[in-house]
C-alpha cells in the first residue's frame, strides 16, 4: 500500500468513525463496563422509526430518546431483561432483533428449515425417479438396437 | 405432467409474489402493531399547550371517549392529515385531543395559527418521555381511548378519509355501542 493510499484509508476510517460517533452522543457512564453493556444492549434493539437500523446506530429522534431512556434505566439499576421488557411492552417484539420463540413466530424461526427439508425431499424424489427411469430404459432397449461395443477405442 | 411441473412452480411463485404486492397495498409494512391495544392507556400528566401552567392527566379525561392525535409542526405528514381532521373531527362524535409531540411550543402555536385548530384540547409533550409510554415513534399517530381510559384503536400515519371511514368510524361506533 502506497503512502497516498494509506493516507486515504486513514482519512476514510476517520470519517466513518466520526459518522458513527455522531449517532451516539457522549453519556456519563459510571464505568467502562457499563458503557460496553449499553452498546451491547442497544445493538440488539431495533429503532422503531428507521426499521433497518439498531438503536445504537440510528440518528432518528426516537432512537435518541430511547437510548436516553435505556441509559436512565441502567442508572436505576435495571437489568438488560427488564429494559427489553419495558421496550417490548411499548413497541412490541418488533424492537428485538431476535424475536422470542412463540406460537406466532415459530414459522419465522423454523420456516427456513422446513423449506430446506422440503427442497431435500423434492431432490430425493427426483433422483429416485430418474434412477428408476434409467434402469427401466436399459432393460427395455431391444437387443438389436443396443449400441455395440466392439472394443474399439476412439 | 412432469413437463408441467416447472410451470406449476412458476405459477405458485407468481401467486405468492402477487399476494405479497396485494398485502402491502392493504397494510403499512412499517406499522408496528401496538401491544397497548385494548389495554388501559398509560398514565400521563402533561401541560396544556396554551396554558402550560395547567396540566391534564389521564384521570381528568376519564368519562368521555376521545381521539388522541399525536402531531408536530415539524412533521410533514401531519400537514397532510390536518385537513382531514378539520373536516372529519366534528363528525366523529368524540373529543379531539391534540398531543403536540417533541415540538417547540411557539412552533406548534404558529403551525396551528396558520392551518387552523381542529382540537378540543391541546396538550404538549416537548421532551417526549410520555410518548414512549404510548409507544409513539413518529407522528402522526392516533389513539382512540374510551370513557374508561382503554385504548380501543390505534392508527400510525396520517388519517385519510378512507381510514376514517373504514377503520376509525367503525371503531368509534363499536365503542359507543358497547358503552354509550
Amino acid at each position: 500500500m502506497g503512502p497516498f493510499l494509506r493516507m486515504l484509508f486513514v482519512a476514510l476510517l476517520a470519517v466513518a468513525g466520526a459518522a458513527h460517533a455522531q449517532a451516539i452522543e457522549p453519556m456519563p457512564f459510571a464505568n467502562h463496563a457499563q458503557e460496553l453493556r449499553f452498546q451491547h444492549l442497544t445493538r440488539q434493539l431495533r429503532c422503531p422509526m428507521c426499521q433497518n437500523e439498531t438503536l445504537a446506530d440510528s440518528n432518528a429522534p426516537i432512537a435518541r430518546d430511547l437510548r436516553n431512556q435505556i441509559f436512565r434505566m441502567m442508572q436505576q439499576g435495571k437489568s438488560d431483561e427488564q429494559i427489553k421488557q419495558y421496550l417490548v411492552a411499548r413497541y412490541s417484539d418488533f424492537v428485538l432483533y431476535d424475536p422470542p420463540l412463540s406460537a406466532r413466530t415459530w414459522l419465522l424461526w423454523f420456516g427456513p428449515l422446513l423449506i430446506l427439508l422440503g427442497g431435500a425431499g423434492v431432490v430425493l424424489v427426483a433422483i429416485r425417479r430418474r434412477n428408476r427411469a434409467g434402469s427401466a430404459a436399459i432393460t427395455e432397449v431391444p437387443a438389436g438396437d443396443r449400441p455395440i461395443d466392439n472394443g474399439d477405442d476412439w | 405432467m412432469s413437463r408441467l411441473l416447472p410451470f406449476i412452480g412458476f405459477m405458485l411463485l407468481v401467486g405468492l409474489f402477487g399476494f405479497g404486492i396485494w398485502w402491502n397495498t392493504q397494510h403499512d409494512p412499517n406499522a408496528i402493531p401496538t401491544p397497548l391495544l385494548n389495554k388501559p392507556a398509560p398514565a400521563f400528566n402533561l401541560p396544556k399547550l396554551y396554558e402550560p401552567a395547567q396540566t391534564v392527566s389521564k384521570a381528568d379525561l376519564l368519562g368521555k371517549p376521545y381521539l388522541l392525535n399525536v402531531f408536530a409542526s415539524w412533521c410533514i405528514e401531519c400537514g397532510v392529515e390536518h385537513p382531514v381532521l378539520t373536516a372529519e373531527g366534528p363528525t366523529l362524535g368524540v373529543q379531539l385531543v391534540g398531543y403536540n409531540y417533541k415540538d417547540a411550543p411557539d412552533d406548534a402555536k404558529g403551525w396551528l395559527a396558520k392551518h387552523g385548530n381542529p382540537y378540543d384540547l391541546l396538550i404538549a409533550d416537548e421532551p417526549g418521555h410520555t410518548a414512549i409510554d404510548f409507544g409513539v415513534y413518529g407522528a402522526p399517530e392516533s389513539f382512540l381511548i374510551d370513557a374508561r381510559g382503554v385504548i380501543r384503536y390505534k392508527h400510525i400515519g396520517p388519517l385519510t378519509p378512507e381510514v376514517v371511514a373504514k377503520e376509525l368510524k367503525p371503531a368509534i361506533a363499536a365503542m359507543l355501542k358497547e358503552a354509550p
